[in-house]
């Protein structure tokens, strides 16, 4: 854990020190501090928000992941593969389409949450409706990306120039658009159900035993489902609402992460929401890196990474543990 | 005391429990025998209120199950269903700890983590204490998930076909288990049953359920009988007596 953290700082400083504009590292940390003009804003307004947003994002998408591979009970579960991220991307396109003119933080995040959520009950009816195995949970999931993903298609479609070129961004996730009051939002969307999802941990360890057994050791295992959906869909959205839709962190962090320290909740989701920032600060500060100066969408970045690791699990799953 | 009264159940307009009746009181064992889909599970799932009867009352210790809390339930009373999946890997410990949960509020304290040491070396379960719970053969399994039910230090212990799909080693073994840890502890279990010899072996009194209805009840060489097994499973069978326990050895089906 102590390990993680320093891991992240370390790939934080590397992110803020570099960038289109050559600020160095030495010159990024002491600007950080310091009113020392070009650097200190270059900083301050570009460098620093993306960097504390790429961590946001990171820590609650890898933390939404946990949840639901958790009370859905099934390894390929995330907010990526279950279609939620992307009904919540297209609850922010929705927004800002309709929105027009006036760019309305709220009603952008408040839409991509009432998505998400609604995906995420549909997810939950059909586990209920036909049995909750990985593979049907996974096909809806597939059917409600695509769904989404057409939808803000016809959006794209639809829009004007200007909102089409805002509705771009969602289909690669970017990190670039982002400033100090969004972070403010989507900061209030991910932190605040930490606590409750802690205090859950050991019901999540159970839930892991089967229903039954989980009912037996006290567990109230609907409203564990119920509102632990709610929550890992109002991290989502508030991952997702102002980034556009970033893949695979969710899936892939919590296996890493189990994979190191274990399957007790207590430790799994601070260390794999730890996982995640640095599995995305890396993927951006390589997506600014690789092509410079031009900036590769981080979204793409972490398809590339994610995608074979996808597999890899895919591959796996008949001989290990589901 | 557990008491059981006038208990439905319908599951899809079939009545999968009809009007059980149950008394069991602490320090005895009680077997619920019957064919497949005679109803065992389900009154076992009633009493922990996996699934909601239809009409009926379950008083534990003289309150009302269905009005407790679900965490004060599960102190009172502890259930080990027939299969229990695992999609993520967890250690044996874990595994035992996990019967703890009723009493933990945000992690487990010095007590819970004791607790399960003691009974996992009580068990001779403390060589598996950090392998994979995954990695068991099916006899250590069931040792498993009987040390999480004994953490869980409830009143009554409900089993699932404890013994299904163990060797014969392990057959003792689990029954031993039950009975000493009924014995030691003054609690209560109730078992479902397939397996009638062992049923009589270690039971104070035996249930026979047949179509959800309670069939007979009492104890094991009141209910054992060659009229009782023909009608309710339809096979013909004679008995033996050895140590005063029944024995059944079966003999052919009935056209």
């Amino acid at each position: 854990m102590i390990l993680l953290v320093t891991v992240l700082f370390a790939v934080a400083l590397i992110a803020l020190s570099q960038g289109a504009a050559s600020v160095g590292l030495k010159d990024s940390f002491t600007a950080l501090f310091r009113d020392s003009g070009l650097a200190h804003a270059i900083v301050w307004k570009l460098r620093l928000p993306r960097i504390v947003m790429a961590i946001l994002v990171g820590w609650g998408l890898a933390l939404a992941g946990t949840v639901f591979q958790a009370i859905l009970r099934n390894p390929l579960a995330s907010p990526y593969t279950l279609g939620i991220a992307s009904s919540a991307g297209f609850g922010a396109v929705m927004a800002i389409v309709f929105g027009a003119g006036f760019y309305n933080q709220y009603l952008i995040a408040g839409n991509a949450f009432f998505f998400a959520l609604l995906s995420s009950f549909l997810i939950l009816g059909i586990a209920k409706l036909k049995g909750s195995t990985t593979e049907t949970m996974i096909l809806a999931g597939i059917a409600i990306m695509f769904l989404f993903s057409s939808l803000s298609s016809l959006f794209q479609y639809m829009g004007t120039m200007e909102e089409v070129h805002e509705i771009v961004f969602w289909f690669f996730g970017s990190l670039s658009k982002v400033g100090w009051k969004e972070l403010g939002i989507a900061s209030v969307m991910i932190l605040l159900p930490i606590p409750i999802l802690l205090k859950w941990s050991w019901d999540f360890n159970l839930l892991a035993a089967g229903d039954e057994s989980a009912l037996a050791l006290g567990v109230n295992v609907k409203r564990i489902r119920m509102i632990g959906v709610i929550l890992a869909s109002l991290i989502t959205a508030g991952s997702i609402c102002f980034t556009g839709v970033i893949g695979f962190i969710g899936l892939v962090s919590p296996h890493i992460t189990r994979m190191i320290i274990g399957a007790d909740h207590w430790f799994l989701l601070p260390a794999s929401a730890l996982v995640g920032t640095v599995l995305v600060l890396m993927a951006d500060t390589l997506g600014r890196i690789v092509w410079a100066p031009q900036v590769i969408p981080i979204g793409i970045v972490t398809s590339f990474i994610g995608v074979p690791f996808f597999f890899y699990l895919l591959m796996r799953r008949k001989r290990e543990y589901w | 005391m557990l008491r059981i009264h006038e208990l439905n159940f319908r599951y899809k307009n079939i009545n999968a429990l009809e009007g059980v009746d149950l008394k069991l009181n602490k320090g005895e064992i009680l077997s619920i025998v019957g064919p497949n889909g005679a109803g065992k599970t389900t009154l076992l799932k009633c009493i922990v209120r996996i699934v909601k009867p239809e009409r009926g009352t379950i008083l534990i210790d003289g309150k009302d199950a269905s009005r407790m809390k679900r965490l004060d339930l599960a102190r009172c009373v502890g259930y080990v269903p027939q299969s229990s999946p695992s999609k993520f890997p967890i250690t044996v410990f874990d595994a035992v700890l996990m019967g703890r949960r009723p009493y933990i509020t945000w992690k487990p304290s010095k007590k819970d983590l004791e607790v399960v040491a003691d009974l996992l070396m009580s068990m001779d379960l403390e060589d598996l204490a950090l392998r994979g719970f995954d990695e068991l053969s099916g006899g250590e399994k069931q040792k498993v998930l009987l040390a999480r039910a004994f953490a869980q230090d409830p009143n009554y212990l409900l089993f699932d076909e404890p013994t299904s799909n163990l060797d014969l080693r392990h057959q003792m073994e689990v029954m031993e288990m039950i009975s000493g840890m009924v014995r030691e502890k003054g609690v209560a279990a109730i078992l479902a049953m397939h397996d009638l010899n062992l049923a009589s072996r270690f039971s104070d009194r035996i249930l026979m359920l047949n179509a959800g209805k309670i069939f007979c009840n009492g104890e094991p060489l009141q209910v054992m009988t060659v009229e009782n097994i023909r009608s309710v499973y339809g096979v013909e069978v004679t008995i033996n007596l050895s140590d005063g326990h029944p024995y059944i050895v079966p003999i052919r089906q009935v056209k």
